[in-house]
């Protein structure tokens, strides 16, 4: 009788996985790195620089991500959704030009909302639709999921060539983000900045929905195990559209600003762009949003550094940080039921 | 002896064994048949796109490996001899001879490294790092341009008897007269069939056997006791190979590489979109689709153009039928062909025998 097993105080906290931060620590590992090899303005201006980047394809690749994670499907369409969220921003900034000459942060910004407003309502009305119609019908077939998809792209790519002309738009930006500010010798691009503070009001939007909320909650562990989630009585299924559609208006979101950015839209923006974020899903560990982020960082931090060390070098520098990455942990930074 | 010649796996069909006797009479007569110098050009195309799609059939319709970087080898083959070619004064025999060595060499290099890094896993994982490495590679040969003459490509002359300015013969055959043009053709068109023929010969083989099995099952093949991650690289090292050497008879006919005619993210859209609709599992699907898509890009535009111009009052409708929107349509119809037709052209014209 004397032998009892060790019950657990009820008010003693539930035993956590242990916390995994080695990759947290690659951003500021490159960051600092990189500080010798360059005077402290180019530092200054490349880390910036580097970090609006990094946000933009976050944007662009987080929803990928994610969809892929809850129900293992790779949407090689996800492109199209950035190259239509960003003509479809042509329709409030052209018409709004005036607005945008305007010398007013706060008009500019406005009509910069409203076009982002547009863009993620038409992606994210269009993901569903693509959802539905494309990609329904091939649930569990890789191998159809991805020609597929691939066809779902080409198509769209061409509607957009129909619906919005086959030539490329000049997008102009806005005036009151043309030019830099100065800080100190460092000259860091108004819009950068900008992309910076939008990309990190997103991750943290997606990071407290997915850690704080009961829909984010339905949302990992879809992820970690879907038929579990199932037999306690929620509807996956329309979890999944959910995420889909909400994944899509991200891609829309990132379209307008990469397009801002490259300020010229053309249809095919989408598929160039794609490549990087599936690098950059793969570093992260595919289905993982904060492996996402930090494969994002780390992906533009170390182009810009080295498109400004060795120009030749940076052309394949995405390639060698993957396989880098994947050398060292084969399934990406995090991978499922480790985050 | 045909049979033979075909490793036994025939049309098994009245139809297909019409259409494929078609297009072989068709390719081997079009100097003849045609004259001017743009069908002569489809029908070179349609050759070297024959073998270049079925061997992407080896990987996708055979094994079930989705890869996007097929048009890489394809560029490499191009690369390989264009630049061998370019960087001598005299063109001779045995430069080609040494590029088509060197980019045979690189190829299989690459081909068995990214097999052996991305085939253990997920097909999924092994189509995002194939599109990642061909498109690095795509930029780098259009940066690099001192060696691969960037963006413009390179342009180069070929040896003497295979120029358009040399007559072999003083007269006229059925009107034609036998130029470099003509021999470069022939010499494109034999190394095409002798490469189909030996991809219809590997995947009769029991080797092709083996990876229709990893196809169907891996896991079962594998209990079965094959090794399938070798015979996943394997056939992917072949399928390149076979890519590049594709890829290098299309140098030789355009006299030109540049990475938009054998780089570009487009040609391999291009590939998927010939297998699909021609069919996967069957190399025939290559010659069926691939004969139908070339005729498509090259003549399907002008009719596309006069439906465009009788509908110009409509406005969407007028733009959707444009010239340069052919691949709309062609991309539904791949889209509608995955759904309701996977086993494609070939595959139905098989299954309306079978059913009789």
């Amino acid at each position: 009788m004397s032998a009892t097993l060790p019950i657990a105080q009820a008010d003693a906290p539930l035993p956590a996985a242990r916390r995994d931060i080695a990759p947290l620590l690659l951003v500021p590992a490159v960051v600092l790195a990189a500080l010798p090899f360059m005077s402290f303005p180019t530092w200054i201006t490349l880390t910036v620089a580097g970090l609006a980047m990094g946000m933009m394809i976050f944007i662009m690749a987080s929803g990928l991500t994610l969809v892929f994670g809850l129900m293992s499907v790779l949407n090689f369409g996800h492109g199209a959704f950035v190259s239509v969220g960003a003509f479809a921003a042509t329709y409030v900034l052209l018409p709004m030009r005036g607005w945008l000459e305007t010398d007013s942060l706060l008009a500019n910004l406005g009509v910069l909302g409203l076009a982002v407003l547009l863009a993620m309502a038409v992606t994210a009305l269009l993901g569903w639709a693509f959802e539905r119609v494309i990609i329904m019908p091939v649930y569990g077939q890789h191998l159809k999921q991805i020609l597929i998809t691939m066809g779902g792209m080409i198509v769209s790519e061409q509607l957009i060539n129909v619906i919005w002309g086959a030539e490329q738009i000049a997008l102009p930006l806005p005036a009151a983000l043309r030019g830099a500010v100065f800080l100190g010798e460092a000259a860091i691009e108004k819009y950068r900045l900008l992309a910076v503070v939008v990309g990190g009001v997103v991750f943290a939007a997606l990071f407290l929905t997915l850690n704080r909320t009961k829909i984010g909650l339905l949302i990992r562990a879809g992820v970690e195990n879907g038929e579990m989630v199932e037999a306690m009585g929620y509807r996956i299924r329309r979890l999944f559209v959910g995420v889909f559609a909400a994944g899509s208006a991200l891609a829309g979101l990132g379209g307008v600003m990469w397009g801002l950015y490259k300020e010229t839209l053309v249809a095919h923006m989408g598929s160039e762009i794609m490549v990087l974020t599936f690098i950059v899903i793969i570093i992260g560990g595919l289905g993982s949003v904060g492996g996402c982020f930090i494969g994002s960082l780390l992906i533009a931090l170390v182009g810009n550094y080295a498109g400004f060390l060795a120009p030749k070098v940076a052309l394949v520098s995405n390639i060698v940080l993957m396989i880098a990455v994947l050398l060292w942990r084969p399934a990406g930074l995090y991978t499922k039921g480790r985050h | 002896m045909l049979i033979q010649l075909l490793s036994g796996d025939l049309p098994r069909s009245r139809a297909l064994t019409a259409i494929l006797v078609a297009i072989l009479l068709g390719l081997l007569c079009a100097p003849f048949l045609f004259s001017g110098a743009r069908p002569l050009n489809t029908a070179a195309t349609i050759c070297v796109y024959i073998v270049l799609v079925a061997s992407y059939d080896l990987l996708l319709g055979y094994t079930g490996i989705v890869s996007f970087a097929h048009t890489m080898f394809y560029g490499i083959g191009a690369y390989g001899v264009g630049i061998a070619l370019a960087s001598v004064d005299e063109p001779t025999w045995g430069a080609i001879v040494m590029g088509l060595v060197a980019a045979l060499a690189l190829t299989v290099v690459l081909a068995f490294v990214i097999g052996l890094f991305a085939l253990r896993v997920r097909a999924i994982f092994y189509a995002m790092i194939t599109l990642a490495v061909a498109s690095s590679f795509s930029v780098l040969a259009s940066q690099l341009s001192d060696f691969t003459g960037g963006e413009d490509g390179r342009t180069f002359s070929v040896p003497e008897l295979l120029s358009p300015g040399y007559t072999l013969m003083e007269n006229e055959v059925f009107g034609r007269s036998i130029d470099g043009k003509l021999i470069t053709y022939y010499i494109v068109f034999a190394g095409c069939l002798v490469l189909f023929l030996f991809l219809l010969r590997l995947v009769n083989s029991p080797f092709g056997r083996v990876l229709q099995a990893i196809r169907e099952n891996e896991f079962r093949a594998e209990a079965l006791g094959y090794r399938t991650v070798v015979y996943r690289i394997w056939a992917n090292v072949l399928g390149a190979v076979v890519a590049a050497l594709a890829g290098a008879l299309m140098a030789l006919w355009l006299r030109y590489v540049g990475p938009k005619t054998s780089l570009g993210f487009e040609v391999m859209t291009d590939i998927l979109l010939i297998v699909v609709i021609g069919g996967m599992g069957t190399m025939y699907g290559a010659v069926v689709g691939a004969a139908l898509f070339i005729l498509a890009q090259n003549y399907l535009k002008t009719l596309m153009g006069q439906a465009s111009e009788m509908l110009s009052g409509v406005p969407l409708l007028a733009a959707a039928l444009h010239p340069d929107r052919w691949m709309l349509w062609l991309g539904v119809l791949f889209i509608l062909s995955i759904y309701f037709f996977p086993i494609g052209i070939v595959g139905k014209l098989r299954l309306r025998r079978a059913a009789r």
